[in-house]
């Protein structure tokens, strides 16, 4: 197993006390389970014996009670200790944390980074770079259906539900990159609907951010500008934004940075040069019934492009 | 015996059942309807030259598919379809879509062709921008909005503020070809 | 040897009083009462609850091997990683189907039914109460599968969970008929789901034998009355729900949309606090075969009755106050969230006594018999207790919302549902199998049976613990390579393959046993209860006379035995009315017989149903032919038991019948 996405290999404070919450639970119920198992394999064991002694049914009773009473006292440590650590999930909100906004759509994730200046936030999608070591607060919308954002490695999940704004609070305590995925089913391509989390630290984010504050660098050759030319006036800016160009299309993934990002199609594969080549040329046979039509490129163009869009780092 | 001839009437039901495809249904976003070459040939007036032709009844490859229309709603929207024509398809600066009136032909193929082509007094060209397979999606919502598909295939309504009926529920509606006016 | 000989109770032995040619007489002239002629309009104009009760056992595990097959479809698509033996499409309505059928056209009906077939003979009625609108719950339950099934075959089948989340089930984003189809289906479970719950209700509190008060009635028959009430108090929540979504669908009314008024949480709420009691619908009655089964098996009386019968109360009082478990993740305040995870971890008490009860029944046993029925039933202390804890573990907010919607819940409740439910129900076939078809079930290929599913019942499902921690989703058609799922996937598919072959061995002892299995004789198992007082086959009229008892276990005390009642007419359909509290007589109460007026209405009901998916105004025009068959159903016909009705009044029990 990988472990990119695993409620066992925490990478952050809250779900390091999940996963805390996790063992002492588990330890808990396998001693149950095993007292309970024993418990019937003795009985059945007494039983086909057939009892010699006929224990009183006041004292049967009893035995009962008494498993009851340590059953009860059982639960309510578990309702003690889960609540305190529900709290203490809960008061990571600070002032100076990271805002970013997350909405989902079907099958993606829209990612902007906000900052009270509109030119300094940044847009990206299917990948968020955080700081390690900073509280992060992420606004959560939906544009279509219900999704939920699961990044197992760093906090539980919370629903992205149209028409609400809930909050997820987390912070990263090592570097790294985890992997999150939609864990609300959303339709045909709920399956292929991931996200990367990379936690970074401070200084490379700051240099991250300001990167991606970058509007795309113009073309160099002339392959390069040709790809720009069919991106612009093609298909691809009906949906797809690249900020510095004529491609303004708000309903796919901003492609600005599209180089810089590890996978494409929300987490389906990596992004090299030969996916994205696939990608572009029959993205349907990659994430059936995903929302990006084959544009049906000439293969000249689709070359243009692909050079085009390397250089969107 | 009874029993046996019971049996093998239940399978061939069920055979006979399996088989048909229920268009409605199918979500097909793999295969690209044949585009239509004959969008240069569709005629968009009513004058023509000679004898009255006979009109090639060309289907709309979405017409009966609900997803296809469901995909057209959507891309109504998001090709930025309703500043013009309304968010219903009651029309502003555009001419309305769900009334009976239409303009440049009401055919599946002449929907196609004014969507690809563009046409006089405002309407863009997505010819080189929309693929034909969503361009057919359009067509087939445009269909809808104008009360030329089924009910039951129709879109229902929006997750929004409700201005109009929805597709589903606006009855159909015979086209009238108006022309330029 | 002689002190334990004398220890063991007394099994009932016949009367030789009853023996008589007036008995003889007597029963004949019932059986030409009660019983059905042959030929297909008597078939389908049945309504002895026994063959209801049959068809219903028979239809829902038809059923159950359709939701299997398409588990197993789902299982060899999930074995590899990047399959793609199917398409997304086709494996989100198959994940669908397998859930909406499991739930509605499964578990519930199925323990219903074994509800139908058994409560009236455990508690001494000659018929069941309404025996008609028995009829047509069978017919509506029937004809909503029948529906589901061939349209998901014309590719129509629901595409969003068994749950139906709005707003992607809703009209925007429910493309076609799918979500109409999953909505109108749960319509049809509901109606047969209530009827049944009512008939079992009124029979259990009117028709309970003279002498069986209620804090006699074999526990079995408390978890039916339980769970009838909760089926009664849930199902309404479901019928609201799925009829505002399609009303939403159909005539674009606003209940589920933010932007109008509405909520999609709205239909979470009511989905869920049907959906959570569903679960203790399902389990509740499995709870009641096992009891039955340990306590024949371990020749006693199952320890500390009122406990078992206040826990299964408490379960069910609980289990209305727990449904926000499955919202942790909504994002709902933190304060409610925590009186929700205490009432979920709470629950679990009342389980943990009737647990701590049976094991006290077995240690404590008169010479264990570990038949094949007690094998499943011991199969619950170490399966469903796994489902049991891991669900204690979901009730912490932090916990769940790590796991919800992983793997992880996929293996919760697996493990309660088919350890808590399955395993036990498994057990009860097994062990009223005799009862119903009077042959029984080979013990040797039953071990074999049941030792094949333990073990890929295991197999299946523990492995999805890990994934679910290691974070793999439900409901995905497919997940990458790199993910490093496919291993234990792989596991899973092969324990899915040995449940299946298990579930064959069983299906061929059926087969096998209904021919040529041992003829059973009235009480093979050495039971305590009423029911197998009677033939196996019971008669038409189950008994004759009516028995009346002064015990919870009759059968094992015939000491206390009083004499049976007579003064019921054998030549028309008549039952007894007893007393809610303590059973005794009331009145006389004629039974209507076997009439095709029930399957007309549910023809005309479904029609009306399926109609108005596609035309909102098949609502109104369908009605009319319902009401037809309702007036022709209810035309008052003035027969002589009709007349004679009015006989009420205390009536003797001491009478015998020589």
């Amino acid at each position: 197993m990988s472990h990119l996405q695993s409620v066992i290999h925490p990478a952050g404070i809250q779900a390091a006390l999940v996963s805390h919450l996790w063992w002492i639970l588990f330890g808990i119920c396998t001693f149950v389970w095993v007292a309970v198992a024993i418990a019937a394999l003795i009985a059945m064991r007494r039983g086909h014996r057939a009892a010699s002694v006929d224990l009183p049914e006041s004292r049967i009773g009893r035995n009962v009670a008494f498993a009851g009473v340590a059953t009860t006292i059982t639960l309510i440590a578990i309702i003690f200790e889960s609540v305190v650590i529900g709290r203490s999930l809960n008061t990571l909100k600070a002032p100076d944390a990271l805002r970013i906004t997350v909405t989902a759509n079907q099958w993606w994730w829209d990612v902007q980074y906000e900052n009270p200046v509109p030119s300094l936030r940044v847009t990206t999608a299917n990948e968020i770079h955080i700081p390690v070591g900073r509280p992060v607060g992420f606004n959560l919308l939906s544009n279509d259906v219900i999704h939920s954002l699961w990044i197992p490695n760093l906090q539980g999940k919370i629903d992205l539900v149209p028409g609400r704004r809930n909050e997820l609070w987390l912070q990263a305590d090592r570097p790294g990159v985890y992997r999150g995925q939609c864990a609300e089913y959303c339709g045909l391509q709920h399956a292929k609907m991931a996200l990367v989390v990379v936690a970074d630290p401070p200084e490379q984010f700051e240099y991250w951010l300001t990167a991606n504050r970058a509007s795309a660098p113009a073309p160099v050759t002339p392959e390069q500008q040709r790809g720009k030319d069919v991106i612009e006036k093609g298909p691809c800016a009906m949906c797809h934004t690249i900020t510095g160009t004529l491609a303004g299309g708000r309903t796919a993934p901003d492609l600005t940075h599209i180089a810089s990002r590890s996978t494409l199609g929300a987490g389906s594969i990596p992004n090299t040069q030969g996916y994205l080549a696939g990608w572009i040329s029959d993205p349907q046979s990659i994430k059936p019934g995903n929302r990006m039509p084959p544009p049906g490129l000439a293969s000249d163009e689709l070359q243009a492009v692909l050079a085009y869009l390397e250089t969107l780092k | 015996m009874r029993s046996r001839s019971t049996l093998i009437l239940s399978l061939l039901l069920t055979a006979a059942v399996m088989s048909s495809r229920c268009e409605r249904e199918t979500r097909r976003y793999k295969e690209l309807p044949a585009a239509s070459n004959r969008e240069t040939a569709v005629r968009v007036g009513q004058l023509e030259p000679g004898m009255p032709q006979q009109k090639a009844d060309v289907k709309s490859p979405y017409q009966e598919n609900a997803w296809g229309i469901g995909e057209g709603k959507r891309l109504y929207s998001a090709y930025n379809c309703a500043p013009c024509h309304g968010v219903n398809g009651g029309g502003a600066i555009g001419p309305p879509l769900m009334d009976d009136a239409w303009i440049y032909g009401a055919q599946p193929d002449q929907i196609y062709a004014t969507i690809s082509q563009g046409r006089p007094d405002g309407m863009p060209s997505f010819g080189g921008h929309i693929p034909a397979q969503q361009i057919w999606q359009l067509v087939a919502y445009v269909q809808s909005m104008g009360g030329q598909v089924r009910s039951t295939t129709a879109a229902g309504r929006n997750d929004d503020q409700m201005g109009a009926l929805p597709e589903s529920r606006r009855g159909s509606q015979v086209p009238v070809q108006t022309g330029h006016r | 040897m002689m002190a334990r000989e004398e220890k063991k109770p007394r099994l009932v032995e016949r009367d030789t009083r009853l023996e008589s040619d007036a008995l003889g007489r007597e029963r004949s002239l019932l059986d030409a009462t009660w019983s059905n002629g042959r030929g297909l309009i008597a078939w389908m104009a049945e309504t002895d609850h026994k063959a209801i009760g049959r068809r219903y056992i028979v239809t829902a595990f038809g059923f159950f091997a359709l939701g299997g097959i398409l588990a197993a479809l789902m299982r060899i698509q999930l074995a590899r990683p990047e399959n793609t033996f199917l398409s997304p499409d086709l494996y989100n309505q198959i994940f669908s189907m397998h859930g909406t059928t499991m739930m509605f056209l499964f578990a519930v009906p199925v323990v219903l039914a074994m509800g139908v077939y058994l409560v009236p003979l455990m508690v001494g009625a000659r018929s069941m109460a309404f025996p008609r609108m028995l009829a047509y719950s069978y017919w509506m339950f029937l004809f909503g599968g029948i529906f589901l099934y061939v349209m998901f075959f014309l590719n129509t089948g629901p595409d969003n969970g068994w749950f139906s989340y709005v707003p992607l089930a809703g009209p925007e984003f429910g493309y076609g008929k799918r979500a109409d189809v999953w909505a109108q289906l749960i319509t049809f479970t509901e109606v047969s789901g209530l009827i049944v719950a009512t008939c079992l209700v009124c029979t259990i509190f009117k028709m309970r034998t003279p002498g069986m008060s209620l804090h006699r009635m074999p526990l079995f028959v408390w978890s039916m009355l339980i769970t009838s009430f909760m089926v009664i108090f849930a199902m309404p929540s479901i019928i609201i729900a799925s009829t505002c979504l399609i009303m939403d669908r159909l005539i674009s009314t606003h209940f589920f949309n933010q932007a109008e008024g509405g909520d999609p949480l709205l239909w979470q709420h009511l989905f869920w606090f049907f959906g959570h009691p569903e679960v203790y619908i399902i389990f509740l009655p499995a709870l009641g075969m096992m009891s039955e089964v340990i306590s024949t098996s371990a020749r006693r009386k199952v320890v500390g009755y009122t406990e078992m019968v206040l826990s299964m109360s408490a379960t069910a009082f609980i289990g209305f106050g727990v449904w926000v478990h499955h919202m942790f993740s909504t994002g709902l305040p933190q304060l409610g969230q925590s009186f929700f995870t205490a009432a979920s971890i709470m629950i679990v008490i009342p389980t943990a006594i009737q647990t701590f009860n049976w094991i006290g029944t077995i240690w404590t046993a008169r010479r264990l018999q570990i038949t094949v029925p007690f094998l499943y039933m011991a199969s619950f202390f170490f399966i469903f207790i796994i489902g049991g804890l891991t669900g204690v573990m979901l009730a912490s907010v932090p916990l769940d919302r790590q796991v919800h919607d992983t793997f992880f819940v996929v293996a919760h409740f697996h493990y309660v549902l088919i350890g808590g439910s399955t395993f036990p129900l498994l057990g009860g076939i097994f062990f009223w199998f005799p009862k119903i078809t009077g042959r029984m079930l080979n013990r040797r290929i039953g071990q074999v049976s049941f030792w094949l599913l333990f073990v890929g019942f295991n197999l299946t499902f523990f492995p999805m613990h890990l994934l679910g921690l290691d974070g793999m989703p439900r409901r995905v058609y497919t997940y990458p390579t790199s993910m490093g799922w496919h291993n234990l996937n792989l596991l899973a598919s092969v324990g899915a393959a040995i449940i299946f072959v298990s579930l064959l061995v069983y299906l061929v002892n059926i087969i096998v046993s209904l021919r040529h299995g041992v003829v059973a004789g009235e009480n093979p198992w050495g039971a305590s209860t009423l029911e197998w007082a009677t033939t196996s086959p019971p008669p038409p009229y189950n008994f004759a006379p009516q028995l009346t008892v002064a015990s919870s276990e009759p059968l094992w005390h015939s000491e206390l035995a009083p004499p049976p009642i007579v003064g019921l007419a054998a030549d028309k359909r008549e039952v007894l009315v007893t007393y809610l509290l303590d059973a005794e007589p009331d009145h006389r109460y004629p039974m209507p017989g076997p009439s095709l007026w029930p399957l007309v209405a549910a023809v005309a009901t479904s029609v009306m149903f399926v109609w108005s998916i596609f035309q909102a105004w098949g609502v109104v025009w369908g009605s009319i032919p319902i009401f037809l068959a309702l007036v022709g159903w209810f035309w008052p016909t003035k027969t002589k038991e009709r007349l004679e009705q009015g006989v009420r009044g205390r009536m003797t029990v001491s009478e015998s019948l020589s």
